[in-house]
């Protein structure tokens, strides 16, 4: 232990290499870039800009969700509503630019119902303490009502859908709904990162109760990252609606299933307190990655199904048996703390 | 001298146990006579808990070897220790908080008939006779999770009992306990002494291990330090043992300037507690002493915000001061050290920096975008000042000492820059270094000027770092006592009622 005056110049610390800590950061990108490796030796036409970019299209929807529920997963929640917040804001939006409304608020009207579900699912998680896998499952249910109810079961066509660039269109070369996932994702970056609220997102996942009493408004934190899901699938839900030019109430149907599973292939724990936005989105690539190039090697559907289980189940095994390599680290370092 | 000549219980024999890159044992010996209390005693990371799983098969060791009756035996599996007479009490008890008293006590050798059905008749039959082992009387049909953790301990014992165990091993087990409880689990103590048992006795509390234990065994940085007959060394030599040196004054206390007055509480109610009045100056160090559920932490976290308020009034620098959560306390400049630091403080996976500038974040942040190097600056200086190593600030908090971990969450609280700091029970758990460190950390706080609650079950730490001591008892204050006039013994009378009944 050395010198006050190190404090005013902090050079970043240095750490002992440990596979453990090496795995935690970069793990699931060995495993992405080894994945994309086999695909383009074995699936004919993978590696081509064209095909890529479409991957990159398929992947935004389900990144998209899966970005709102990092924030949830991270805070100890889940959320089971947005495939149907998918669909209801889809509906909504599209619903309003039918009737006229111009292209800008008839997005904005999407989102913000997807943000107002999400406020609910948020506000009966947080304020009357129930279970947020309950509540949101109840929503999910009672969504998808609604989406049906609005469309009287029937989908909603518009082939000149004023906002139909939002799902099909470029921007300098590049999918819109790539440009948007990349925003959204720069965004979870910083918000969670580099922001007072990342931490304090952390912080109500790792230990509730020690947030509160370190000044943490654990209640409005954890109603808050369901209302960024619930906007964040309402989002997915106007792309969505914007590719297939119509309202669909049977849009988004699983969705919640694939975020998921692409969080937690992401490395995030499913406890709270743990995990990276970027782990999400290299999750869902490998998703994005695996569905594309099975087609391209005429992998048959039912196929495709067992071997995306098998990647999940992996996965989550890889995390655990990290998880427990970690343990072990940290109770060695336990011992040389008391006598250092 | 018959307890020279003859066999000891147990032998553990030039024992080690290497992790990674640690040597938590160095070949240490221990031995165990029938109906001893021999108390193994040591700073944390000493290796006590590491030789304790050893001796239940928890963890294998890499050498040395474990005699019981002078034979060899292989403990490689906790059912080996049970096998072997070896049965272990610990703080968090291996029990099923659900399940009834006696099912617990049956679990694993459940009484069926022949096909396999449960025999309740018997199974409850079987618990009293257990429980009547070691002179307990409680209905068995009670689920274990409604007793105190203090009677669902003596439950493990009466299983202990009831398996025969020659062996009983005893780690820290009147942490939690309430005066009656520890005065009952005391009895059964001597009770199982006086059968032959053979009783190894962890703990941190050096009036208990004086009342209780024949023998005293010290540990240090996992080697064996020394064993002394009990009657014939006195507690500095076992301090002096436990950290290699001598500790002349455990306690800092120099002398104070007592300022203004910070906090006023008048007639206080809430949470099960009140009407409580008092009163903190800047420079005061205030103690409250009293049992477990006397209400001290109610009360602390009354005034914290973290429960709300029935009725009286509080004024913080003569303003009235009222704190709907947490975060309004901490605005307001008056910051809490929780009780249970792993519970209710760390974020154990979070890093040291985290976990440290949790509560300061809005100073470090324009818009609600923080300033990573102001805040690593600042929590380095906090790390610095409290004597916590740099390098560790990156590291999760997890894996520190338990030193060192309060350590982090007080600097915390000194990030906050409050006026007013409440600390729960601030030096539980900690070894006798960092304890000391932090005895000198808060004497110095005081000294700048800062108004300090304290919470202590410690009796002597209370005095001896306190400037006023408030006894507690059933939700109210009993006493309002200077330190440097009051006596453990004043205080246990007004803490256990007796004060009162003497006057009436």
């Amino acid at each position: 232990m050395t010198t006050q005056n190190q404090v005013t110049d902090p050079a970043p610390v240095r750490q002992p290499f440990e596979f453990a800590k090496w795995w935690d950061r970069v793990g699931i990108l060995v495993v992405l870039l080894a994945l994309i490796l086999f695909m383009a030796l074995a699936a004919p036409n993978f590696a081509t800009t064209g095909n890529l970019l479409n991957i990159a299209r398929s992947i935004s929807i389900n990144a998209i969700i899966a970005a709102g529920m990092t924030f949830v997963i991270l805070t100890g929640g889940i959320d089971l509503s947005v495939g149907s917040i998918v669909a209801v804001s889809g509906v909504t939006s599209v619903l309003a630019a039918v009737s006229g409304v111009p292209a800008i608020a008839a997005l904005l009207v999407g989102v913000a119902a997807g943000a107002a579900a999400g406020w609910i699912n948020g506000a009966l998680s947080a304020y009357l303490s129930l279970a947020p896998f309950i509540v949101t499952l109840g929503l999910m249910t009672f969504l998808r009502g609604l989406a049906y109810t609005m469309t009287e079961g029937q989908p909603i066509v518009d082939n000149t859908l004023s906002f139909r660039d939002l799902g099909n269109g470029y921007v300098a070369g590049v999918p819109a709904p790539v440009v948007v996932m990349l925003v959204v994702y720069g965004a979870a970056w910083f918000l969670l990162e580099r922001t007072k609220y990342g931490r304090h997102v952390y912080a109500v996942g790792g230990n509730p109760e020690a947030a509160r009493l370190a000044g943490v408004e654990v209640k409005r934190i954890l109603t808050s990252v369901y209302v960024i899901a619930g906007a964040l699938a309402g989002l997915a839900g106007l792309i969505f609606a914007a590719q297939v030019v119509s309202a669909q109430p049977t849009a988004g149907n699983g969705y919640e299933l694939d975020a998921i599973a692409a969080v937690v292939l992401g490395g995030t724990a499913l406890a709270g307190g743990k995990g990276r936005i970027i782990g999400t989105l290299i999750g869902s690539i490998i998703l994005g990655v695996l569905s594309t190039g099975l087609i391209l090697m005429n992998v048959q559907y039912f196929t495709q199904l067992l071997i995306k289980g098998i990647v999940i189940i992996l996965a989550v095994a890889i995390d655990s048996l990290k998880q427990r390599s970690a343990t072990r680290v940290v109770k060695d370092t336990a011992v040389v703390g008391a006598t250092a | 001298m018959t307890a020279e000549t003859q066999q000891p219980l147990l032998q553990l024999r030039s024992i080690s146990k290497r992790f990674g890159a640690t040597q938590a044992l160095d070949r240490v010996s221990f031995d165990l006579r029938a109906g001893e209390i021999h108390a193994l005693m040591g700073e944390n990371g000493a290796g006590k808990s590491t030789l304790m799983k050893i001796l239940a098969g928890n963890i294998a060791r890499d050498a040395g070897e474990i005699l019981i009756d002078g034979r060899s035996v292989d403990i490689s599996h906790p059912a080996d220790a049970r096998a072997n007479g070896i049965a272990i009490i610990h703080q968090e008890i291996n029990t099923v908080p659900d399940m009834t008293i006696a099912e617990n006590l049956a679990l694993g050798v459940e009484p069926t008939s022949q096909f396999g059905v449960l025999n309740r008749k018997r199974m409850h039959e079987d618990a009293e006779a257990k429980l009547a082992l070691i002179g307990l009387r409680l209905d068995p049909r009670l689920p274990l999770g409604s007793l105190s953790i203090g009677m669902q301990q003596m439950v493990e014992i009466a299983r202990a009992a009831s398996e025969n165990a020659r062996i009983l091993v005893l780690d820290e087990p009147t942490a939690a306990l309430s005066r009656a409880e520890t005065e009952e689990l005391y009895r059964i103590i001597a009770d199982a002494k006086d059968r032959g048992v053979g009783l190894i006795y962890i703990s941190h509390r050096m009036e208990e291990v004086w009342r209780l234990a024949d023998r005293v065994t010290v540990f240090r940085d996992g080697k064996y330090v020394g064993t002394r007959e009990r009657a014939e060394i006195e507690p500095a030599d076992v301090v002096r043992m436990m950290v290699g040196r001598d500790i002349q004054d455990l306690y800092s206390h120099s002398s104070r300037e007592v300022g203004q007055t910070v906090l006023e509480v008048n007639e206080l109610c809430g949470n099960g507690i009140g009407p409580v009045s008092f009163t903190i100056a800047a420079g005061e160090i205030v103690c409250f002493a009293g049992l477990i559920g006397s209400g001290r932490t109610e009360m602390a976290r009354l005034i914290f915000g973290a429960e709300r308020r029935d009725a009286g009034e509080v004024a913080l620098h003569g303003k009235p001061y009222s704190a709907a959560a947490p975060k309004r306390a901490i605005a307001q400049g008056v910051m809490m050290v929780p009780e249970s630091r792993k519970e209710q403080a760390l974020f154990l996976d979070h890093s040291v920096e985290n976990n440290v500038a949790i509560s300061s974040l809005d100073r470090f942040a324009s818009a609600g975008v923080l300033k990573s190097r102001p805040i690593r600056r600042a929590v380095l200086e906090q790390m610095d000042f409290l004597r916590l190593r740099q390098s560790a600030i990156a590291l999760p908090s997890r894996s520190l000492s338990g030193g060192n971990q309060q350590k982090a969450v007080l600097a915390r609280a000194l990030l906050t820059e409050s006026e007013l700091l409440i600390l729960d029970e601030p030096t539980r758990g900690v070894d006798i270094g960092a304890k000391r460190e932090i005895y000198e950390l808060i004497d110095e706080l005081v000294g700048q000027g800062k108004a300090i609650l304290m919470i202590s079950s410690d009796l002597p730490e209370a005095i001896g770092t306190s400037d006023r001591i408030l006894v507690m008892r059933n939700g109210r204050i009993k006493a309002d006592l200077r330190s440097s006039e009051t006596s453990e013994e004043e205080v246990m009378s007004y803490a256990t009622g007796t004060a009162e009944e003497e006057q009436s």
